[in-house]
């Protein structure tokens, strides 16, 4: 192995975020009173040599052969998710689901995580075997059972946010692929018109719109019919989904459109984080040293809300270098993606930054209350084994596909 | 062109890039909006998480007699209050510690309202808990997160009962004097006065709560309990009233058995200073502390001696026979009379008015008398015809410039306002304006009739007939830095002294002959007031020494029959208080039977009789 031939940046800038995170993380678990996340910066750093272990394997591992793995792996993460689905156990802040798969009592991991990977793999080979990027609603219907079935099982564990972590990699991959931007908003037009249907007014403004786009777009008959009908299903059925949401869901999503509903129960952990993110000013409260996480106003600081004790002990200028961290990430991700040898590998990148990213968004976003609860993992901060070992096993991709690039003497320029 | 083409990829890599960083960009834009922009308000909440404010209540202030006798302090006692997160831990914890201190349904859903409605404070589960609660739950502290345990002041009465009325009681404040101004320095589980001096003096007596911040986490756990911040209350003003508590002991000792209710004042009338009040049956305050337990408090309300009511400023009762020095100041003040003169008809033991016959209390009559003897004597008959004289619309008015319409003004909430007709206008309301006729004068001459005064307002009365200057002192129990030239001016004060004369007279060889001391000029005047449902009650106003009067002291007995069995308890008051413990008359009271009886009413019916005004 040439070290040489590794993406210093991307190397860089992981292992910072890592050793920031590991840092937040030792310090989400100094409360007064001991927590669960007491001390578990040190499974966190056992989790991490696992995952790091395993991104030196799978960066030996060749993408030619990876591509040709890729289905079983994609039925095998299928499978594991149909049987979490029957025999899974709930953990931690999510003790009613089903997202974790154990045996004899142990919990082995989440299914959903591997699950991510592995329809990243699939669906960069289904892309890549293309002759050219689907040109039509039709076309993106392969595409979309790729993504859709394990996403519909995620979904039914019930993990909306993991779920819409799926819908993140389906897009970015969708548009790293050239698939029309109009193209995409058609694909997505059903879940927003879903969202839109509880507002009545919004509901049908968007259906005209649609109707115009649609008009003016000129696809299929057949294709516009279906995606025109799709809409207005779904805000039909909006209030039978709705209904059908478990009710730590529903207050979620009520309590993100307004937090004081009721502010010890539901609104908690927005209020608090929020509490805890302005309280640290500029400059922050030092490290160790923030308050709300001490004294355990802030729940689930060492998974979901792990970003608030960064934000409330080193303040804004904290949260700009880590942001800045993060958006570096994703620009090497990117650079990476566009200079990849093959098809498969830069689709396959793609995936990668939109897994990372969606989870990025997601997390930091719904602590400053920009986005609902859903409960993602902030990757390389959060505690969790199996999503550490995903983000490394995609860093190891990562890595592997920059080193073929530099050896396939593909230059910037 | 494929989508892979080296050139299309950079485009998409460029618009990538670009939306990583717009969304990044708008990521941090909504931290400079938390952490700049509204950095101040968050760092306020975040205290508000951190620390919590326990609220120290202020101690107080102690009330104390003119030697500075204590009749209203404090003693510590254990207050348990619960601090929670949310409410079922608040419930969770509420239930464990309800194992060891006892709390009935009542007060459980007491407590878990109080938490709802602000469930950030420290709720009071328990005042004053016994200490084997306290100490139980000490020893397991650790398995009550959120519990604050404190020593807080508790009101203590030493005298109760001897002082009951005078001092009111205290109680939490409610909610809807949490919503008023006259509460605006109470919080939830204040402990505020209600009636008597406590109420009257709420706003001195309060003081000002302090409180210490105590760092909790989010279970309401106490991280640091002590120096983090703490501001000591400050204890209310020490009230120190005119009162004399020997002398008021000394009333309750002597209080008749025979009359267990009713009331006495003893009053200072160069000043309105109270010195002592005393209002039988009485109670102790003690029990409302902590919240009157409802069997007494309904047998209090249901009980027909109405133990709650302060008969010395609460109880009405018709005037009688010391309403005739009023009768005979409105005749001097008008000149319609001197203390010679005779009434035309002399007394034959009763008068005859058109065809009703009006009875003098003596059967026998009293013959011809001037108005000095008439006094002396008590005579109705010389009554009657005073107030034919003088007219009943006259009368009225002058009875409300001497101030018998209005409540006294003394500094205790609850005074009743006497019932007192101000013109006619009142009877033709009552009666009808063809409904009644003018032997309403001569009941109203003689203090029966419509006209009920309270205890206080007549020795208002009387106090003013002891001073030398004609001014009403208005009867204060915490002397105010007003000066007696605010008393206002109710009669000439050369009248006042020609009543001071059969006054005396009234005790040196009077009805209330009974009564007298040696050594000590004492003036005062007997009463009868007619009670229709039962025995009459008996009045005896006095003051002493007459040529230079330091004391006034009343009284009424209800079912005492008459005045003179109550005079001699009064004259003991005033011996007591003049000439010092040692001069107790020395021998038990002879209760004299009575004398000066007050004939039965007739009933007041349209008659023959012609109405004032009419021809």
């Amino acid at each position: 192995m040439r070290r040489a031939g590794l993406d210093t940046p991307l190397l860089l800038t992981v292992t910072t975020l890592l050793g920031l995170g590991l840092a937040i993380l030792y310090s989400a678990g100094q409360t007064d009173f001991p927590t669960i996340a007491t001390g578990i910066w040190q499974r966190q750093l056992v989790w991490l040599g696992v995952g790091v272990i395993g991104a030196a394997l799978i960066f030996r591992i060749s993408p030619r052969i990876l591509e040709w793995l890729t289905p079983f792996v994609y039925i095998g993460a299928i499978v594991l998710l149909a049987v979490t689905l029957v025999v899974g156990t709930g953990a931690g802040t999510a003790v009613g689901t089903k997202s974790w798969l154990a045996i004899g009592g142990i919990r082995l991991g989440q299914p959903s995580e591997l699950a991510k990977l592995a329809t990243i793999l699939m669906l960069a080979r289904h892309l890549a075997g293309r002759r050219g990027q689907p040109r039509s609603a039709f076309e993106l219907i392969p595409s979309g059972i790729i993504v859709g079935i394990p996403l519909l099982l995620v979904g039914l564990q019930p993990d909306l946010g993991s779920a819409l972590v799926f819908l993140g990699i389906f897009f970015a991959m969708l548009f790293w692929v050239g698939v029309s931007p109009w193209l995409l908003l058609l694909a997505a037009s059903p879940m927003i018109s879903l969202f839109l249907a509880f507002s009545t007014g919004l509901w049908g403004a968007w259906i005209v719109a649609l109707t115009v786009l649609l008009v003016w777009l000129r696809p299929y008959i057949l294709e516009a019919l279906v995606v025109w009908g799709m809409n207005v299903l779904m805000g039909v059925v909006a209030l039978r989904l709705w209904t059908g949401l478990a009710l730590y869901q529903q207050n979620r999503i009520l309590s993100f459109l307004n937090p004081e509903i009721d502010p010890r129960a539901t609104g908690w952990n927005i209020i608090q984080s929020r509490v805890a993110i302005g309280s640290g000013g500029i400059f922050g409260k030092g490290f160790v040293e923030g308050t709300q996480k001490r004294l355990a106003f802030l729940p689930a600081q060492h998974t979901d809300f792990i970003y608030p004790v960064l934000a409330e002990e080193f303040g804004f200028v904290g949260v700009l270098i880590s942001l800045a961290l993060f958006a570096l990430f994703f620009t090497i991700l990117i650079r990476i993606a566009r200079h990849a040898v093959d098809t498969f590998s830069c689709v396959m990148v793609a995936g990668v930054a939109g897994l990372m990213l969606t989870h990025v968004v997601e997390n930091v976003g719904m602590t400053v209350k920009l986005l609902p609860v859903t409960g993602i993992p902030l990757p390389f901060y959060s505690y969790g084994g199996s999503f550490m070992i995903v983000c490394l096993l995609s860093i190891g991709l990562t890595l592997r596909v920059a080193w073929d690039s530099r050896l396939g003497g593909y230059l910037e320029g | 062109m494929n989508w892979n083409h080296p050139h299309t990829l950079s485009r998409r890599a460029f618009a990538a890039s670009g939306f990583v960083w717009a969304v990044f960009l708008v990521l941090g834009g909504a931290f400079f909006r938390l952490q700049v922009l509204g950095s101040d308000q968050y760092a306020v909440q975040s205290r508000n998480n951190q620390y919590r404010p326990i609220a120290l209540p202020a101690p107080r202030g102690i009330i104390v007699d003119r030697n500075g006798v204590v009749l209203a302090t404090n003693v510590p006692s254990f207050t348990i209050s619960l601090l929670a997160p949310n409410e079922t831990a608040f419930r969770a914890v509420l239930d464990s510690i309800a194992q060891y201190a006892p709390l009935d349904a009542e007060r459980y859903a007491a407590v878990m309202q109080r938490y709802r409605r602000s469930p950030d404070n420290p709720i009071d589960v328990m005042r004053d808990a016994p200490f084997a609660v306290v100490a139980a739950l000490e020893e397991r502290k650790s398995s009550f997160p959120g519990m604050i345990m404190q020593t807080e002041p508790k009101r203590f009465y030493p005298h109760a009962d001897i002082v009951s009325h005078l001092l009111g009681h205290v109680g939490e404040v409610s909610e809807e004097e949490l919503a008023s101004q006259r509460f605006a320095r109470a919080r939830m589980g204040t402990v505020v006065g209600r009636g008597g001096l406590e109420g009257q003096y709420q706003d001195r007596l309060q003081g000002f709560d302090g409180h210490r911040l105590v760092e909790v986490d989010a279970l309401g756990r106490t991280i640091k309990d002590e120096g983090v911040e703490r501001l000591e209350p400050v204890q209310g003003d020490t009230l120190e009233t005119s009162l004399d508590f020997e002398l008021q002991k000394y009333i309750t000792d002597i209080f008749p058995a025979f009359g267990d209710r009713g009331a006495v004042i003893a009053m200072d009338p160069r000043n309105g200073a109270v010195l002592a009040m005393y209002s039988a049956p009485s109670y102790d305050p003690n029990e409302f502390i902590g919240g009157v337990d409802p069997d007494l408090w309904n047998e209090w309300l249901s009980s027909e001696a109405t133990p709650l009511l302060n008969r010395a400023i609460q109880g009405l009762y018709p005037p009688a026979s010391p309403w005739k020095l009023a009768l005979a100041l409105m005749a001097l003040e008008r000149g319609v009379v001197d203390m010679e003169t005779t009434m035309p008809v002399q007394c034959n033991g009763g008068y005859q008015y058109f065809s009703r016959y009006f009875r003098c209390w003596r059967a026998s009559g009293h013959g011809e008398l001037t108005l000095a003897e008439a006094i002396q004597h008590s005579c109705d008959v010389y009554f009657y015809q005073l107030g034919l004289k003088l007219g009943l619309e006259d009368m009225l008015r002058d009875g409300v410039q001497v101030g018998f319409s209005r409540k006294t003004g003394v500094d205790l909430p609850g005074e009743m306002s006497p019932v007192y007709p101000v013109t006619t206008a009142y009877f033709d309301s009552l009666y009808g304006p063809s409904g009644w006729t003018n032997a309403i004068t001569l009941n109203w001459a003689i203090g029966q009739g419509e006209n009920t005064q309270t205890l206080i307002s007549m020795m208002r009365f009387y106090a003013m007939l002891a001073r030398n200057d004609g001014r009403a002192p208005i009867p204060q129990l915490v002397p105010s830095d007003g000066n007696d030239r605010s008393f206002p001016v109710v009669a000439r004060a050369e009248n006042v002294a020609l009543l001071r004369v059969p006054l005396e007279m009234v005790v040196e060889s009077g009805t209330a002959v009974a009564s007298r001391i040696r050594n000590l000029r004492v003036a005062g005047k007997t009463g009868t007031a007619q009670n229709p449902h039962g025995l009459d009650h008996g009045w005896y106003l006095g003051f002493a020494p007459v040529d230079d009067p330091q004391i006034v002291v009343g009284a009424i007995i209800e079912f005492g029959e008459h005045g003179s069995r109550v005079a001699p308890m009064v004259s003991r008051i005033i011996a007591r208080y003049l000439l010092g413990p040692d001069s107790d008359l020395g021998r038990p009271i002879r209760w004299v039977l009575p004398s000066d009886s007050v004939p039965t009413a007739d009933t007041l019916r349209p008659g023959p009789i012609r109405r004032p005004g009419t021809r």
